[in-house]
Formats: structure tokens, sequence, C-alpha cells
């Protein structure tokens, strides 16, 4: 599973056309003996042409086949994961361990079917959403304004970069009691605690992609006397475009962990599914606890596939690779 | 006939402490078309720079009389988001034309460095001759009377290199703008230029000023030509002696 930086994906793509390029190069006829200087130009496009269409074949890929290419491997792992519960459950543990981790269809057979267990159960789920969705909103937000702010000049970058690296480096557990204080132990805390752990991916991210444009297209911009805000949306904001997407995918996933920890300390209020799991667990309730930790998985990867298509798409459209 | 662009004396020192030019003397009008060659580090880039208003003198004048002037880089530095024609249009777009006649602008130039047709097409679907072609569509949709080029075809394969040549011969003849060319083939100096520039290694000055006789347009077997290589040789000798 890859979640980290920047646009090797978007190379990979590309690789294939960049093959066909090389290939088409090799064979071009020579020219240096032609002397008429339009036939010489027309063969050029003649032959890049026939470049195009080698290179242009491969680059259309369905949204649902790319959903699928992202989440296969997440779906393998989750597979390799419940045979491993098989194997733990039925050939390591003793019969009277068992409890501890019964076999999965027992686990979900007996709490699908139970309403009394599911209802509360999906509601604190979608709560738990509603906090990750808010959270992730507000960094994204939060992330982008503070990453166009540092890359608006060095100092700002020297004075503001340190708060994003200290807020990153210190334990989310080392804040809660404080969060707890001053905001209180319901609904605005979570969110807080979801923003804080899904911030630093935005920022790093973005400030990335916002100094990415090379040094001849910032002389171009200077050239042409562009304005700074000109120079932020025509320049250094679209070439930021595929670092941010690597972020929000990165942020979304954070997002959702941020949420459940927020869940879990701040209990005020209606509870979240990391509210859940912190009851189910203080009362053993094993089906309950395996069920609700299966479905937190399979929203992570919810998440994750949603953002990670969307990453493709947007980028591939971006720079004109998919019609 | 007026002078397009004067440089006298033109020093450059880099707050870094290094000499990127020395005493530098560089006159060219319209119809110009003037090639630097020289060792590299020897301040080859820097000089075209300086003449776009990009960095400063640190001594001499430099006298630029052109209502505009362009700039095209070793690299194509297309921005890889927009389509061939939007890439072109941007300079309109910063410089606040309307959009319709910047549109009809940006369309003759890529027709005039033959990629009609390919308006649509993102730099990442095009080969690095199309990517260059549309970087000089750029820099001439502006019509320049001084156009400055950084070794734009260096990183070309020599094929695609030898018709850029004669693409550039034909597209200089028609608008006559005065050209500053900077490359580190002696042979497309030759060919392009009626003036080739020679410069010693660091700290450059200019060691050779070498006319080249022949009329436009040049037939690309001119490179062929026992004189040619005369002049080749002399180029290439100048630059030996000072490097
Ligand atoms: N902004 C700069 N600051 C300090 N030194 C520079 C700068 N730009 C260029 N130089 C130095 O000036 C010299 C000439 O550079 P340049 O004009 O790029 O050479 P060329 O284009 O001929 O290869 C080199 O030694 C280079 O390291
Ligand atoms: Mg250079």
């Amino acid at each position: 599973m890859k979640t980290t930086t920047t646009k090797a994906g978007l190379e990979r793509d590309t690789l294939d056309a960049v093959g066909a390029e090389i290939t088409e190069m090799a064979v071009a006829p020579m020219t240096p003996t032609e002397t008429d200087v339009e036939s010489a130009a027309a063969a050029d496009v003649a032959d890049e042409t026939a470049e195009q269409a080698l290179s242009g074949g491969a680059t259309t890929t369905p949204w649902w086949r790319s959903a699928i290419r992202q989440s296969a491997p997440v779906l393998l792992a989750l597979a390799g994961i419940a045979a491993i519960w098989y194997l733990v459950s039925l050939a390591v543990l003793p019969q009277d361990q068992r409890f501890l981790l019964p076999p999965p269809h027992e686990v979900f057979s007996r709490a699908l079917t139970n309403s009394a267990l599911m209802t509360p159960m999906l509601e604190a789920l979608g709560r738990t959403v509603v906090v990750a969705m808010i959270g992730l909103v507000i960094a994204v937000v939060l992330g982008i304004g503070w990453a166009v702010v540092m890359s608006s000049s060095g100092w700002a970058e020297r004075i503001l970069y340190p708060y994003a690296v200290i807020m990153q480096t210190i334990p989310i557990l080392a804040l809660v009691p404080l969060i707890g204080i001053w905001f209180g132990y319901g609904f605005p805390a979570r969110v807080i605690v979801c923003v804080i752990i899904a911030l630093f991916p935005m920022i790093s991210n973005t400030l990335f992609g916002l100094q990415s444009a090379s040094p001849s297209a910032h002389d171009l911009f200077t050239l042409n006397k562009a304005t700074a805000l000109q120079r932020l949306t025509k320049l250094k904001f679209p070439a930021a475009l595929p670092s941010i997407f690597t972020g929000l995918r990165n942020a979304a996933g954070l997002s959702v962990i941020g949420a459940m920890v927020g869940d879990y300390f701040f209990q005020q209020g209606p509870v979240g599914i990391g509210g859940l799991l912190r009851t189910y667990t203080l009362r053993l309730q094993m089906d309950a606890l395996f069920t609700a930790i299966a479905l937190t998985a399979v929203f992570g990867v919810l998440v994750f596939t949603i953002f990670a298509v969307l990453d493709r798409l947007v980028i591939g459209r971006w720079y004109g690779l998919k019609r | 006939m007026t002078r397009t662009l004067v440089m006298e004396g033109v020093s450059k020192r880099f707050d870094t402490g290094t000499v990127a030019l020395t005493d530098v003397d560089l006159h060219l009008a319209a119809g110009d078309f003037v090639s630097v060659v020289g060792p590299s580090g020897c301040g080859k880039s820097t000089l075209l720079r300086l003449a776009s208003g990009l960095d400063h003198v640190t001594g001499g004048t430099i006298e630029v009389n052109a209502h505009s002037t362009s700039y095209v880089f070793q690299e194509p530095a297309l921005l890889e988001w927009r389509s061939a024609i939007r890439n072109v249009e941007l300079t309109g777009e910063l410089r606040g034309v309307p959009t319709s006649s910047r549109r009809a602008r940006a369309q003759e130039a890529l027709d005039l460095v033959g990629l009609t047709g390919f308006e649509q097409q993102f730099p990442r679907q095009l080969s690095g001759g199309m990517r260059m072609r549309v970087s000089i569509a750029r820099a001439l949709v502006t019509e320049p009377d001084l156009a400055l080029f950084d070794e734009p075809f260096g990183a070309l394969d020599e094929i695609t290199r030898l018709r850029m040549q004669t693409e550039l011969q034909r597209i200089f003849q028609l608008k006559q703008f005065a050209g500053l060319f900077i490359t580190h083939s002696v042979s497309e100096a030759v060919y392009l230029s009626n003036r080739v520039i020679v410069m010693s290694g660091r700290p450059g000055r200019v060691v050779a000023d070498i006319k080249i006789p022949w009329d436009y347009p040049r037939p690309p077997e001119l490179r062929y030509e026992p004189e040619f290589g005369a002049i080749t040789g002399e180029v290439s000798a100048a630059l030996g002696e000072h490097s």
C-alpha cells in the first residue's frame, strides 16, 4: 500500500509514452540533405504525429478500473488478515481461550444479525464520519492557506514552518488533556484532534508543490511583469496541485484516525465509534468489538480508495493524459 | 539604424564573489542574428539575463531599444497543465491582452512554428522538438524586437536539432527581430548567424567577433561546403585559444 509523497504514480503512467517517443526518434529518416524548409518541417511534425499516436493509446482508464486497481491490494491484505485470524482462532488458541479471538464467521454472524447492537454502532460510525470530514475540510483549508503564506517569502517560511513541525512532533496524547480543558469533552474537541492529526501532511505537501515550479517558469513570469497574485494562481498553485492531492490522500486517512482518537477520549454528547470501542473493551463484548474494528477498517479503506481514485482522475486530467 | 541592444564595458560580479563577465561590448541591430559561443560557465546565460533585465550589471551600461523582449530558455519551460495554445497565450494573459485577440495571435504563432493541429495537446503528449516549438511560439507571440535564446536546442537529438535550425532561420527571415543566440555548437552558431561572438573562459569577455558572409536563406547543405568548414575552424580556433 502506497501512501507517500509526490508524483511517482503519474510518472509511471507516462513512462510508456516516453518509451514510444525514443523508439520513434531512432527510426526517424535522415533529413539534413533536404533542401526544402517547409517539407523538413512537415516531416518533423509527421514523425511526431506518429509518436503521438503511439503514446496516446495507453492513457485512458475508466474510474472504476482505477478504483479496483487502487483498492485491490488493500482488499487482498484484508483477506490475509482474515486468514491469519482463522489460523490463530482455530489452530493456535486452545478451546478455553477461544473467546479472545472467535473465528470471524461466528463473530460477524452473531453481530450483524443483532440489530440492537448494529443500529447504535452504525449511528456512531456515522457521527465519526461527520467528525472526520469536518476535520478534513478544516485541515485542508488551513493547511493550504498556511503553505501559501509560507511560500510567499523566505521569512514567512522560516517563522511559520517550526510551528507546523512542533504540531507534528508533539504526541497527540500529550495535547488531549489540554484540548479537553479548553474546548470541553464533546464534538468540537473531537474535530480539533482530527484537525491536528491531519494538518501536517496538507501543509508539507502543499508547500513542496508551491515551490516545485522551475526557475525558468518563474523567470518567464518575471519577464512578463506578473503580479504576485498572477504568479500564485497561474504558476505556483497549479504546479502544486499534484502534491496537494497527495497531501489530501494522506490527510484523509489521518482524519479517520483523528476522529476515532477524538471519540475515544471525548465522550460527552452522542457517542462515536471510537467511544463505542472503549465501551465494548471495558465490557469485554468481543463480538461487538471485532465488528466495530472491522467497520472502521472498511471505512478507512473506503476513504483511502476514494481519495486515491480522485487523485488519479484529477491529476491525469490536469495534465491532459485522460480524455 | 537604431541599435536594439547596446552593451558597453559590461561586467557582472555576483554577491558570492564570482566574476561572471568583464568588460563586454556587444551591439545588436534589427536584422542581426548573433550567436555567442564560449566554454561552459563563462557567463553566457548571465549575459542574456542582463540583456533581458532579469539581473543587473555591476559595471558598464546596457541600453535596450525594444518594445518587447522575449526569452527562450534552455528547457522549454512549458506549464504542464496547459495545452499548447494556452501555453502560448500565457504571456498575453499576464500582460492583459483581451482573450479574443490573444487566442488569434497564439494560433498564428503556432502556425508559424509548424504546430497547426496540435493546439489542444498538452506538453506531456508532445516530443522534445515539439515542446521547443511551443516555447518558441510563446516567445514570438509578443512580436519581440529583441529575442534572446539560451541554448534552446542543446537538449535535442542531432536530427531534430538540424531541423529546428532550419525552422528558426525561416522564422527569423520572416520576423526580422534582433536575435542573440547562445549555443555550445560551433556549426549551429555559424549556420544561423551573421556574426559569431567567441567568449573566453570565466570571467567571460569577448575574444573574437567573426562575420559570417552568406545571405539568408542558407540551404542545409551549406554545412558541407569547404568555406563553411573554414569558418567553423576559425571559430573553434578562437575558442581553443582562450578556454
Ligand atoms: N545567481 C548566481 N549567483 C552566483 N553565481 C552565479 C549565479 N549565476 C551564475 N553564477 C556563476 O557565474 C558563472 C557564469 O554562469 P553562467 O552565465 O550560467 O555560465 P554559462 O551560461 O556560460 O555556462 C558561473 O561560474 C556560475 O556559477
Ligand atoms: Mg548557460
